[in-house]
């Protein structure tokens, strides 16, 4: 077949979806939406639909991003827009089909917006919500719209155009066009994808590799799993692309076993672009043969950086190598390799489908295009999203992410893992491209948001990102392996009380040489959330060293908060002395008030959280002007 | 039983033979066949692909994913990210340890559960996250960890 033939099939297939007389039930099953109980709900869908003998097509999508109001069903019916409800038990199933598919009635109590042409009666329009009408999807084009397991669906929807046009043209011109688009590695380092492709293109040797970086390790960020498991073929065609640029025949997608749901997307669409010829030998009749195979990874942060992921991909320990060589000269099996990141190659095929100006017609000078930010941590819309660069940064977390939630202060934004920075509320109007980001200490990174309330204590913040490199350097170089941990065992001689001026002056010095001197990117980049806190938290470490208080009530050994129970309100419902892991409670169930024993209490505040009257408080000590003041 | 392990062992290595770069993917099956990596199987790959047992100790050894005493009937996985971390995922680890008597990496001594913590599932929107076998549990405070715990106490 044709590609011209390929698509006018998919198209038959999607119109005859889209026009057809059966109601549509779309529901979000990618990672996210399952762990909110995605699949109860789809099979209640089933059975209920079955049980009213009304013939339904009900299609599994991903993401699209909303991830706060999951488990998320989108119901269209012939000649309506799609509504799309939100936060679907199992039980409001039947409700739903009665209401809305039996008797019409769109019930906009349950709803969160209308997508498409019409308006519905008290629904909003989803995408004029305040969370989505910021945002410019490119990278999450068909995520939560298409049936990722159908290449059809993908095809219908401009998908593989991209590829289709590349292979017609020389790759060097397929190179310019990525180098006109400005487009930077979205991996973290921001490296111009078209450079990096020409180099290897211009590597004498005639075996070349490519690879897919999927494996995202920042903990906070889930944005390249989002779009293997809601759009995989927008990957897989920049990767054919990519393949036909620099010359590779072979291609390796390196995926986290973490991801199980992403690889088994990624195996059944490597399947369908073999049966349509988008891979193997002679593709789409150009002449160029290129397979792509999957590896998995085996639980390694390290493996995201590119010599790291090699080795791994060898089957040795992932450890890093000094570059150069780079991997465009002497990469996979000493051969010239490109590696990108998964939501690079998901924007080499969008660029390829439309056009390089029209990429470049979005974002700043130097960064062009969209990024997709995992957004996460205390906000109220917590989710996936995608923004045009250079928006502010309190655009992001105020009007996509709707701000913090219980009416809390906005404290700090961590952005770019543990190898990015805290950034404080004063810096909200920066914006969000790869230079400004860097000059105040922050990195955009894979695109992870943690947002911080005034709960966190930034001490806490930035020895938790070190526990984390610290375990997961690789031990090679000495900088690295041991700097990190004596930097970390400064940090928790601040949070016990026995910090001195001195440790402060000491991490800063050790911060400058683990930077400068560590061989690969983990270790040279591990010391910024020190860093980053150290510049604009630096009130927080000294209220540890000098007033032995941790401001936030964070740090075990100086909280000075107390736990009490206020007699007005205690209902002596004993839940709380049930919840106590020391015994430390006391009462009779009836007959409140119920007491603590201070000194057995160990502020887990697990009395706290189950307290259903409130009665339980936490008297925090005067040195705090944060927390739970009472 | 030994023999017969030691059959389904060679089963699963042989397709490999003499291909080192396959020793995750190798070590791999073999885990998920048997729960983890005894020293027979390691000795057994080493030999089959054709490198000396300490690169396979190495590796086992360098890769979170890897085990080399048995696992529990159920497995518990807390996420500790970023996300889950600040909201409270160490509050429920503590939870969990004194629960269950054990710490990270170890399992009970009734084989009943093993604890790992894992960096992150990419569920960060819905922390904190705790997963035990395949069930996703989502927004997991102390009292629901032990909620959960208590579901599987008696099966």
């Amino acid at each position: 077949m044709t590609f011209a033939q390929i698509k006018e099939k998919a198209r038959a297939e999607w119109e005859a979806l889209e026009r057809g007389e059966r109601p549509r039930i779309l529901i979000g099953t990618a990672t996210c939406g399952r762990s909110a109980g995605a699949l109860d709900v789809l099979e209640a869908f089933k059975t209920e639909l079955a049980k009213r003998g009304i013939d339904a097509v009900i299609m599994q999508v991903g993401c699209i991003g909303l991830c706060y109001a999951e488990p998320l069903v989108d119901i269209i019916k012939k000649g309506q827009p799609r509504i799309c409800y939100h936060h679907v038990t199992p039980e409001l199933v039947s409700e739903l089909i009665d209401s809305y598919l039996i008797k019409g009635n769109p019930r906009p109590d349950l709803a969160l917006g209308t997508i498409g042409d019409g308006d519905v009666e008290g629904i909003p329009r989803l995408f004029d919500l305040p969370t989505l009408k910021p945002q410019v999807r490119f990278v999450l084009r068909n995520c939560g719209h298409i049936d990722p397991e159908n290449i059809n669906h993908y095809i219908a929807n401009n998908g593989y155009a991209g590829l289709a046009k590349a292979l017609k043209m020389r790759p060097e011109e397929v190179i310019e066009e990525i180098k006109k688009s400005g487009l930077r590695g979205r991996g973290g380092a921001g490296f111009p994808t078209g450079l990096k492709w020409e180099f290897c293109r211009k590597s004498p040797e005639k075996e070349k590799y490519l690879i897919c970086n999927a494996d995202e390790g920042d903990p906070g960020a889930f944005m390249d799993r989002s779009v293997l498991e809601g759009d995989p073929h927008a990957v897989l065609e920049g990767m054919v692309i990519a393949a036909h640029a620099i010359g590779a025949r072979q291609g390796y997608v390196y995926c986290r076993a973490e991801y199980p749901l992403a690889l088994e997307r990624l195996r059944t669409a490597l399947q369908q672009m073999r049966e349509y010829g988008f891979l193997g030998e002679n593709i789409l009749g150009s002449g160029l043969d290129f397979d792509i195979e999957i590896k998995e990874g085996a639980g390694a942060f390290v493996c995201g950086e590119e010599t790291a992921l090699m080795a791994s991909l060898e089957g040795r320990r992932g450890m890093p190598c000094p570059r150069p060589p780079f991997p465009a000269q002497s990469g996979l099996w000493g051969k010239p390799t490109n590696i990108n990141n998964v939501e690079t190659f998901a924007n080499v095929s969008i660029i390829m489908a439309k056009s390089s100006d029209w990429y470049a017609s979005y974002g700043t000078g130097k960064s062009k295009g969209t990024k997709t930010f995992a957004l996460a941590g205390k906000v109220k819309h917590t989710g996936l999203i995608e923004i045009s660069m250079g928006i502010t940064l309190r655009e992001l977390i105020f009007d996509i992410g709707g701000g913090v939630p219980n009416e809390r202060r906005l404290k700090a934004i961590q952005i770019g893992g543990p190898s990015g920075g805290c950034l404080p509320e004063e810096l909200l109007d920066v914006p969000i491209d790869y230079e400004s980001l860097r000059e105040h200490g922050a990195i955009m990174g894979s695109g992870g948001v943690i947002v911080l309330d005034d709960t966190a204590c930034m001490v806490d913040v930035a020895k938790y990102f070190l526990d984390f490199t610290a375990e997961e350097s690789c031990g090679k170089c000495v900088p690295c392996r041991i700097g990190i941990p004596k930097m970390l065992q400064i940090l928790e001689h601040i949070t016990s009380g026995e910090g001195t001026e001195e440790d402060l002056v000491r991490l800063r010095e050790l911060a400058e040489l683990v930077s400068s001197t560590s061989l690969c990117a983990l270790g040279q980049t591990a010391p910024n959330p020190v860093r980053s806190t150290l510049r604009y938290f630096k009130g927080e470490y000294l209220a540890h060293i000098y007033h032995k208080t941790c401001p936030a009530g964070v740090c075990p050994g100086l909280v000075q908060h107390k736990i009490k129970i206020d007699p007005e309100l205690c209902q002596a419902c004993d839940l709380c002395r049930k919840a106590c892991p020391t015994g430390a409670i006391q009462g009779i169930p009836g007959k409140p008030p119920y007491s603590i024993d201070d000194s057995l209490c160990i502020r887990c505040e697990a009395c706290l959280e189950v307290c259903p009257f409130d009665a339980i408080q936490k008297l925090t000590g005067k040195a705090s002007n944060y927390g739970d003041d009472t | 039983m030994v023999e017969k392990r030691t059959s389904q062992l060679a089963e699963l290595i042989e397709p490999y033979a003499g291909r080192p770069q396959e020793l995750i993917q190798v070590l791999r099956e073999i885990q998920e066949e048997l729960g983890y990596l005894p020293k027979e199987a390691q000795e057994e790959v080493a030999q089959t692909l054709g490198v000396p047992l300490s690169r396979v100790y190495g590796v086992i050894t360098f890769y979170h994913f890897f085990r080399t005493s048995p696992v529990g009937q159920h497995t518990i996985r807390l996420c500790l990210g970023t996300a889950c971390y600040v909201r409270g995922a160490a509050q429920v680890l503590q939870t969990l340890q004194e629960e269950l008597g054990i710490n990270p990496g170890e399992t009970t001594v009734d084989y009943k559960f093993s604890l790992e913590r894992v960096a992150c599932f990419g569920c960060c929107a819905l922390s904190p996250v705790m997963v035990v076998d395949n069930t996703v549990h989502s927004r997991v405070t102390p009292a629901k960890a032990r909620e959960i715990l208590s579901t599987y106490q008696g099966s």
